[in-house]
């Protein structure tokens, strides 16, 4: 079984590949073969981890005691549950058009939520830890603690910042002094763009990597 | 000549690619790996940690960065169980529970560790940030079986363990925006220690944290594995993978410089 499992895989790796000569139909069957599981089990997942125990279980354990036959007494604390049920399920008013205005309130909902959360979150790991990590070297340099070599990568980490800052201010022509400040920046971006796309062809090289390992020990050691 | 190579058949530059991998794949490389700091920040972390202390592993990748992760993962796994360190493995990404699954019983298997007492998987749960910051308060809220379906009140080392407050590092392996949730939410609201495995791709965006700290460590693609791999003393396939990255990230610049020179000469040429 195993060794099927191999094959199946070893074939769909070199038709997904024999697109690098030219478009064909065992690409294109690899292709929609993989779309249609990432689907399929995508719903599949979304209904058994999310659906089932988030929204049809509580709603079941809610109902549940007033269902006929069944005894009452511990019927009234699960029904709060309802309430944020029935406002997600707001969301499906919009295939009505004569109650689509009801989406707003799940939306309203959704993004207070989430602003809520994420705005003081998300200013200080990213605005006040960002610029205390920016400044703090020069405390060290106050102190006489930092050595020659970090003295200079903290000079030039705020040189970039304030070039890079400069190059989106945008609400002063950038003429003079400024357009070489901003050209700087540019420089700095260039930087943080070529050290991206180094990174990503890493990343891109490793899965090719990894198939060309599976075909050639895995699928052509398994015959051999 | 110069229009020539302006006008290289792209699938040649392919063959050049699939022989760069193809060649290191049957004849190994051995080249020297040395360790950068951000990958000996988090070895440094973990091997410090008496033996009884628990991480947590946070799976967030899928089948298409496994390549990169898996190796990191199983030397992360391999020094935990050395050290005694007990492991609480999960994840926020729908694809990874199976892999996840798979790998953590591997290596327990391999170094002798048991489930339940030094590692247990708890799978996933859909909702990022709402499961992070749930976890602070109750990760059995969130949780309340393993991935094997047994109550977490049953499993004995997850009776200690109530929420972050009694997990000394999180280790989040990931191929897309979670390290950054994790930062967001765990280590500013509850302080928690988080270092992060990554893929190549996102590993630019992650070394900020690093220079302030809210990052322990970082582990870049395959060379983060290659990296673990050679402090843990077991070469793996992170250690194969970056040999063989090696000769085609030196035709990839090659290319690169070539397409440069011939681009410029040319536009000089046209006046």
């Amino acid at each position: 079984m195993e060794i099927f499992g191999i094959w199946i895989a070893a074939l769909l790796t070199l038709c997904i590949y024999s697109f690098l000569y030219k478009d064909n139909l065992f690409y294109r069957f690899a292709e929609h073969l993989f779309v249609g599981m990432s689907v399929g089990y995508g719903i599949v997942l979304s209904v058994h981890q999310g659906f089932i125990p988030f929204a049809w279980e509580p709603f079941w354990a809610a109902v549940k005691p007033f269902w006929p036959g069944v005894p009452r007494e511990a019927g009234w604390s699960g029904l709060w549950k309802l309430i944020p049920i029935g406002v997600g399920l707001l969301f499906f008013s919009g295939v009505s058009p004569r109650h689509t205005w009801l989406i707003r309130y799940p939306t309203a909902i959704l993004i207070g939520f989430g602003a809520g959360l994420s705005i003081p979150n998300v200013l200080r790991a990213n605005i006040f830890e960002q610029t205390r990590g920016t400044v703090e070297p020069f405390a060290a340099v106050h102190a006489g603690t930092l050595s020659g070599w970090g003295i200079f990568e903290a000079v030039l980490m705020v040189i970039g910042v304030i070039c890079t800052l400069t190059y989106f201010f945008f609400s002063v022509e950038h003429r003079g002094p400024l357009k070489w400040i901003s050209k700087v920046g540019i420089a700095f971006l260039m930087i943080g763009f070529g050290s991206a796309f180094g990174n990503t062809v890493m990343g891109r090289v490793a899965l090719l990597i990894q198939r060309v390992d599976f075909l050639i020990n895995d699928w052509i050691g398994s015959i051999f | 000549m110069l229009s020539k190579l302006m006008n290289l058949d792209r699938r040649l530059i392919f063959i050049f690619v699939a022989l760069a991998v193809i060649i290191p794949t049957l004849l190994p490389l051995n080249l020297p790996i040395n360790v950068s700091e951000p990958t000996q920040k988090i070895y440094d972390y973990i091997d410090a940690l008496p033996a009884g202390s628990t991480i947590m592993i946070a799976f967030d990748y899928g089948p298409s960065s496994l390549p990169e992760l898996n190796p990191m993962a199983k030397a992360v796994l391999r020094h935990c169980f050395d050290k005694g360190v007990r492991v609480i493995g999960m994840t926020l990404y729908p694809f990874a529970p199976t892999l996840a699954d798979t790998l953590i019983t591997e290596v327990a298997e391999e170094a002798g560790a048991v489930n339940g007492e030094d590692y247990v998987f708890l799978g996933f749960r859909p909702g990022g940030e709402q499961v992070m910051l749930r976890m602070g308060i109750s990760i059995g809220s969130v949780f309340e079986k393993d991935y094997t379906n047994t109550p977490l009140t049953e499993i004995s080392m997850m009776k200690d363990i109530t929420n972050y407050g009694q997990i000394d590092l999180i280790l989040d392996l990931a191929s897309g925006s979670t390290t950054d949730l994790w930062i967001t939410y765990v280590n500013v609201k509850y302080n928690q220690q988080i270092a992060a495995g990554v893929t190549g791709v996102i590993v630019s965006n992650m070394y900020p944290y690093l220079q302030t700290n809210q990052l322990v460590g970082l582990m870049p693609g395959y060379l983060g594995a290659s990296e673990y791999e050679k402090l843990i003393g077991v070469p793996e396939k992170g250690t194969q993978g970056i040999n063989n990255a090696s000769p085609v990230h030196v035709l990839i610049l090659g290319l690169v410089i070539i397409g440069n020179i011939v681009f410029f000469i040319q536009r000089r040429r046209e006046g």
